[in-house]
């Protein structure tokens, strides 16, 4: 990314309407940012579904997410950009900080929090009635951030999604014509475009084809350098594949999840400390 | 791909990629004998045209010949029963028990659908045998103004003031009562919240309210302090249409896969830029449908009027005084009257009015299907199948054929509740 592209990217947030207690948390947005989620417990009515999880999730690092299905992983990342809270019997307990400021200080407006914390979900998603051009530029649209370079903002989301080359003479399209695969990219370019510190995929991949999910993971990897990823995944070749850090994540016949380990993703994969991991990153169980 | 750690690099994937499109198997050079196993083939058609065709004669003969019944009603009763017996009969001998019972079942379906849209048919033929005839550029451009009432006599008026009345009252009922309708819709369905259950039923109550109750409800509350007035049956006419349009909106919200919600949420949408730049454009299709089938149960609607427009034999264009005229209203009053040249007119009315409702409906099903197709040859189908998005269909979605225009309404997907509460 050069820099003439980053000055840029300055002007168009300092233009958008955040509230005054969004300021203290990022204002930039230009830049990753740690998220640090410190003894989150999360409940559906009275059940509680997670336990105590404590992550660092590190600047600029892919931070994978595995373990078994109805752990808790895609709850524990739906808590990290306050969409657990749309559920209504929902809650939960603890922090979760983005550089330092709590995401759920009671000042804390949950929109201005997901506009920092972006999130790509496991079905692509991209807006039927919208075309292409219209899906990427929807963040900046919703939040109303005005921009005199739009055309610039769509290519470079789209490039960083790696979908450019594919559909820049198809903008006018709509966004539900493009196959599974791209589909998804051109999710990935939607949340990138309002600039997030930290970019959560819900298993991103698995409702894609092979060939889709190689492409998604390279542009994973490649826009790690400029936000901070947090990846749910099932798929363990997947997390050794494009995560530097991995946590395993472990419920135990109804009980809540919680986090057996959590560690480089060499180590977890290669050197894991407890036996459950080494067990289920050998495809033991799960 | 390599079993090495570490971070994967473009060339890795351009490998794979490269790999993967690997050319498949050549197609075999073999003639193969490909077979439909559902078609419906030329034999077949022939046995049943000529069970038909026998089970015809067979009951003519008893009909006519042997017995003294008569009437087509009987004809039909009798025929149905033997021709089902005699198709059976001739398929357990080319086919098996199972293929013949399945045939049997096949055409009791579909003499069944002949059967109910039977009264729709004689409806639209009886109403065009007596409306035609006097439906001339006379009779749409003239009222009943200053008719003298002489038997045989055709210089009976035109039917343009109680047209003009019907178009002006369903516009006005349609401003009032479609965005309420919407926005009633999108309450229950998107907001939420503890009246949700009682305004969801209040609509449904609504919607089985006789229309004459509507005609009464607005005749004590407009018509006695006011008069009759074009308005108040158009205030009448949108109690009938807020509950449909209600419904059917909020069926058609309901489609809307929660997963668009959740992207609109996800990008720090507030909740109305959701409902308007994400569920409704996505929903559009399904919503213009709805609010025009609203429309076209209005235009029909006779009982609310009585009350409230009165009805009337001149021009009056000015909806907020003065009783006003309308289609139906005026179908209603010339049938009962004893003079064949004023029935005559009422079955003009009755026909205009079919047409009205019909081009609504054909309209209904233009808008539907060519909003949905804007923008690209793909994309109708895109909108449509996304609403019914399962993994599945997306994998299959290069391959699917066309789909029907109106199974957007027609199956809803079960609530995603269930699903959350698992995570």
């Amino acid at each position: 990314m050069t820099t003439h592209i980053e000055s840029n990217d300055h002007k168009l947030v300092a233009k958008s309407t955040d509230s005054s207690v969004g300021e203290s948390l990022r204002v930039d947005g230009v830049t990753a940012a740690e998220l640090e989620s410190k003894g989150v417990h999360a409940w559906f009515g009275e059940r509680m579904v997670l336990q105590d999880i404590n992550l660092v999730m590190e600047r600029t690092r892919v931070t994978a997410l595995i373990g078994p299905s109805g752990c808790g992983k895609s709850t524990f990342l739906r808590i990290l950009n306050r969409m657990h809270e749309i559920v209504p019997s929902a809650s939960l307990a603890g922090q979760v900080e983005l550089d330092g400021d709590d995401i759920y200080d009671p000042n804390q407006r949950a929109a201005t929090v997901r506009r920092h914390i972006g999130m790509v979900f496991q079905r692509p998603n991209p807006f039927p009635a919208m075309t292409v051009r219209d899906n990427v530029l929807s963040g900046l649209r919703f939040n109303r951030i005005r921009s005199n370079r739009k055309d610039e903002i769509v290519e470079e989301a789209l490039t960083k999604a790696g979908l450019w080359s594919e559909v820049r003479d198809r903008l006018g399209n709509l966004g539900g014509a493009l196959s599974g695969g791209q589909q998804q990219r051109l999710c990935i370019a939607r949340a990138l475009a309002v600039k997030p510190a930290v970019l959560l995929m819900d298993e991103p991949c698995s409702a894609l084809d092979p060939g889709s999910t190689l492409r998604i993971e390279q542009t994973v990897k490649e826009i790690a350098d400029e936000v901070t990823v947090v990846i749910v995944t099932h798929n363990m070749q997947q997390a050794l594949r494009v995560s530097d850090k991995t946590a395993f994540f472990l419920a135990q016949d109804g009980n809540p999840g919680y986090i057996v380990e959590a560690g480089p993703t060499s180590q977890i994969f290669e050197n894991p400390v407890d036996p459950r991991t080494a067990d289920y990153v050998n495809g033991r169980f799960g | 791909m390599t079993t090495e750690l570490g971070p994967l690099t473009p060339d890795d994937v351009d490998d794979v990629l490269d790999d993967l499109s690997e050319e498949a198997p050549e197609p075999t050079a073999r003639p193969l004998k490909r077979i439909k196993p559902r078609e419906f083939k030329t034999s077949d058609i022939g046995v049943l045209a000529l069970s038909g065709l026998s089970s015809f004669s067979i009951v003519w003969i008893l009909f006519t010949q042997l017995t003294l019944l008569s009437g087509p009603l009987g004809f039909v009763v009798m025929w149905l029963p033997v021709f089902l017996g005699l198709y059976w009969f001739v398929n357990r001998q080319l086919f098996n028990r199972q293929v013949a019972v399945d045939r049997l079942i096949g055409s009791i379906v579909t003499v069944g659908a002949i059967l109910m849209m039977m009264p729709l048919v004689l409806l639209t033929v009886f109403v065009f045998q007596r409306g035609l005839p006097q439906l001339t550029w006379h009779a749409l451009f003239s009222t009943q103004q200053g008719v003298v009432y002489t038997p045989g006599s055709h210089n009976i008026g035109g039917v343009k003031h109680a047209l003009i009345g019907t178009i002006e009252q369903v516009l006005i009922a349609a401003v009032i009562g479609v965005p309420a309708a919407v926005l009633t819709a999108i309450f229950i369905n998107e907001v939420g919240g503890r009246f949700t259950k009682s305004v969801r039923t209040v609509v449904t109550a609504m919607s089985g309210t006789p229309a004459i109750v509507a005609g009464v409800f607005i005749y004590s509350l407009w018509v006695i302090p006011f008069g009759y007035s074009g308005f108040a049956g158009a205030l009448a006419l949108a109690i009938i249409l807020l509950p449909t349009i209600t419904r059917g909106t909020e069926e058609v919200l309901k489609v809307v896969h929660n997963d668009l919600r959740e992207a609109s949420i996800a990008l720090a949408a507030p909740e109305w830029r959701t409902v308007w730049s994400v569920v409704l454009p996505t929903a559009r299709s399904g919503l213009i449908t709805s609010i025009l089938l609203g429309i076209a149960v209005a235009i029909g609607e006779t009982a609310p009027l009585i009350m409230t427009i009165f009805g009337s034999q001149v021009m009056n264009s000015n909806p907020f005084s003065q009783p006003q005229a309308a289609l139906s209203l005026l179908a209603y009053k010339q049938i009962k009257l004893p003079i064949q040249s004023q029935i005559d007119l009422g079955y003009t009315s009755a026909l205009v009015l079919f047409i009205m409702v019909f081009a609504v409906f054909i309209l209904a099903r233009l808008l539907s299907s060519s909003l949905s197709r804007k923008g690209g040859g793909k994309s109708k189908r895109s909108i449509l199948s996304y609403t019914r998005w399962t993994p599945a269909s997306a994998m299959e979605r290069q391959d699917e054929g066309p789909e029907t225009e109106f199974e957007l309404e027609m199956e809803p997907l079960p609530p995603d509740s269930g699903e959350r509460d698992q995570r």
